[in-house]
């Protein structure tokens, strides 16, 4: 088991992170868009998609199962799982793998949760540490808003309502929005992440990032056209 | 309440008046013989029992029994679905039945997990960091067998046979399940007697009978609810065990002593 910061690939990884509605997700997938055509072997990564822990996922979620631990050492699992399989043979094949949310995301949700800040830590200890993270911060309210008018029901978990903070979805989601971007905030230097004004126009961030990846990329992993 | 570490979150931490007793070992001890036999003991003395073991939880176990039945489960992701089924039993089982007063009898606890992921090279401290949220038992009673040999002899005799991961087959240890069950057992027992030391298991010479070492437990657990100890044979004649004895009745050699002071 090889902790954090000291694995050693070939292949490199960059994450993006960021409250629902940064619009982290459309900037990975057109930075995955751009390194395909450039001819990079590519693979890409999401949150919660271990096929191992999906199903339990789901139930807890429906049945409303979860306390602030096992939430977040259920993530940690389906994190594990993403680790042992679509992140590290990956990066050890020399690949280029692009994950949507990682371990900060865990960080800044289980803490805000009341989970211990360190104890979260040493649990993920065995994730590799990204080339570049990249946190896509959007002011509070803005965030709020596009998710509050994207979608006409919160979730129970997503909202954080089973700490109890409230009972309104909204205000509950209010409250633990708010913690998690404290997190963030927090993890940027601890992690060292890049932060992306995620209130500007697309085109820019986009230009932004790829101005950023293009000095850790090696020409020669290239695949000939 | 003691915890082994960083203690769960959002628990209140007031005193319980139950007791939580642990059965260690390895597999095919004889482990769930006993609890079934302690249960009807302890209920026959007027105690509120819940017995609870791995994998039961309804959190997570579905979904390790699932994954076993694969050979994708890496050895991390293996660690972490157990720890989940654990701290969702702590949680919604354990704690809730010590408040109320219950005996609880658990199959196995934090210790047999951090064998299995010792065995598999996982780093020691990480997954203690893990189980820190473990709460520290009143008693743990680790059903010792020497060797790997008499753990065979136990498995064929109750027909139930050779199984993947009892076998650590995911280790590569050997060329068939015999060899690998040989060589992964082995381990696993050198390791467990790591941990008696580290944490002041009660150790049990499971080699003996059921009808003897279900004695040993009774007197001793007895001793840990601060009751009179039963007689030798108290009334458990008519009690049959699940499972067919085990053949040697040669003593461990390490054997601690059953009446020392509970654990430090």
């Amino acid at each position: 088991m090889i902790p954090y910061g000291q694995h050693q690939f070939p292949g490199k990884l960059f994450v993006v992170e960021g409250t629902d509605g940064s619009g982290k997700s459309t900037q990975l997938a057109l930075l995955y868009q751009w390194l395909k055509a450039e001819g990079y072997p590519v693979f890409f990564s999401e949150w919660n998609s271990s096929p191992l822990v999906k199903d339990t996922t789901k139930r807890a979620k429906k049945r409303h199962l979860f306390t602030p631990a096992t939430f977040s050492l259920l993530h940690a699992t389906d994190f594990a799982d993403r680790t042992e399989r679509d992140i590290i043979p990956p990066l050890k094949a020399g690949a280029i793998v692009l994950a949507d949310r990682y371990i900060y995301t865990a960080f800044a949700r289980d803490v805000a949760r009341g989970c211990d800040r360190a104890w979260v830590r040493d649990v993920y200890s065995f994730a590799v540490r990204p080339t570049m993270a990249f946190f896509f911060r959007a002011p509070l309210n803005i965030a709020i808003d596009r998710i509050v008018s994207g979608r006409p029901n919160l979730k129970y978990y997503e909202a954080g309502m089973d700490v109890g903070w409230s009972d309104d979805p909204e205000e509950s989601f209010t409250v633990f929005q708010g913690k998690i971007l404290e997190e963030y905030d927090r993890m940027v230097s601890e992690f060292g992440l890049t932060v992306i004004d995620a209130s500007r126009s697309i085109e820019r961030q986009q230009r932004e990032m790829r101005m950023l990846i293009g000095p850790h990329l090696n020409k020669k992993n290239r695949r000939s056209h | 309440m003691h915890f082994y570490g960083t203690p769960l979150p959002g628990v209140e931490q007031e005193e319980y008046s139950g007791k939580l007793i642990v059965i260690e070992g390895t597999d095919g001890v004889g482990r769930s013989t006993h609890i079934a036999l302690l249960r009807t003991w302890l209920e026959s003395r007027g105690h509120a029992v819940l017995d609870t073991g791995m994998t039961r939880s309804i959190l997570a176990g579905r979904g390790i029994k699932e994954a076993k039945t694969g050979t994708t489960l890496g050895r991390l992701t293996m660690q972490l679905f157990y720890a989940t089924d654990f701290i969702d039993r702590l949680e919604n089982e354990m704690l809730p039945a010590l408040r109320a007063g219950f005996v609880v009898l658990t199959d196995r606890y934090i210790y047999s997990a951090i064998a299995r992921a010792e065995v598999r090279g996982i780093d020691p401290a990480w997954i203690r960091k893990i189980y820190g949220m473990a709460l520290v038992p009143d008693a743990v009673f680790y059903l010792r067998i020497g060797t790997a040999q008499q753990l065979v002899e136990r498995l064929l005799s109750s027909g139930r046979g050779f199984d993947y991961w009892e076998s650590g087959m995911d280790l590569h240890l050997g060329e068939d399940l015999y060899n690998s069950f040989i060589e992964y057992q082995t381990r696993l027992l050198k390791v467990f007697d790591r941990l008696t030391g580290e944490y002041g298991f009660r150790v049990l010479n499971a080699s003996r009978s059921v009808r003897s070492v279900g004695a040993d437990l009774r007197r001793a657990i007895a001793n840990v609810l601060e009751e009179p100890a039963p007689p030798a044979e108290d009334n458990v004649n008519n009690i049959r065990p699940l499972r067919g004895k085990a053949a040697s009745t040669k003593p461990a050699t390490n054997l601690v002593d059953l009446n020392k002071k509970a654990l430090p």
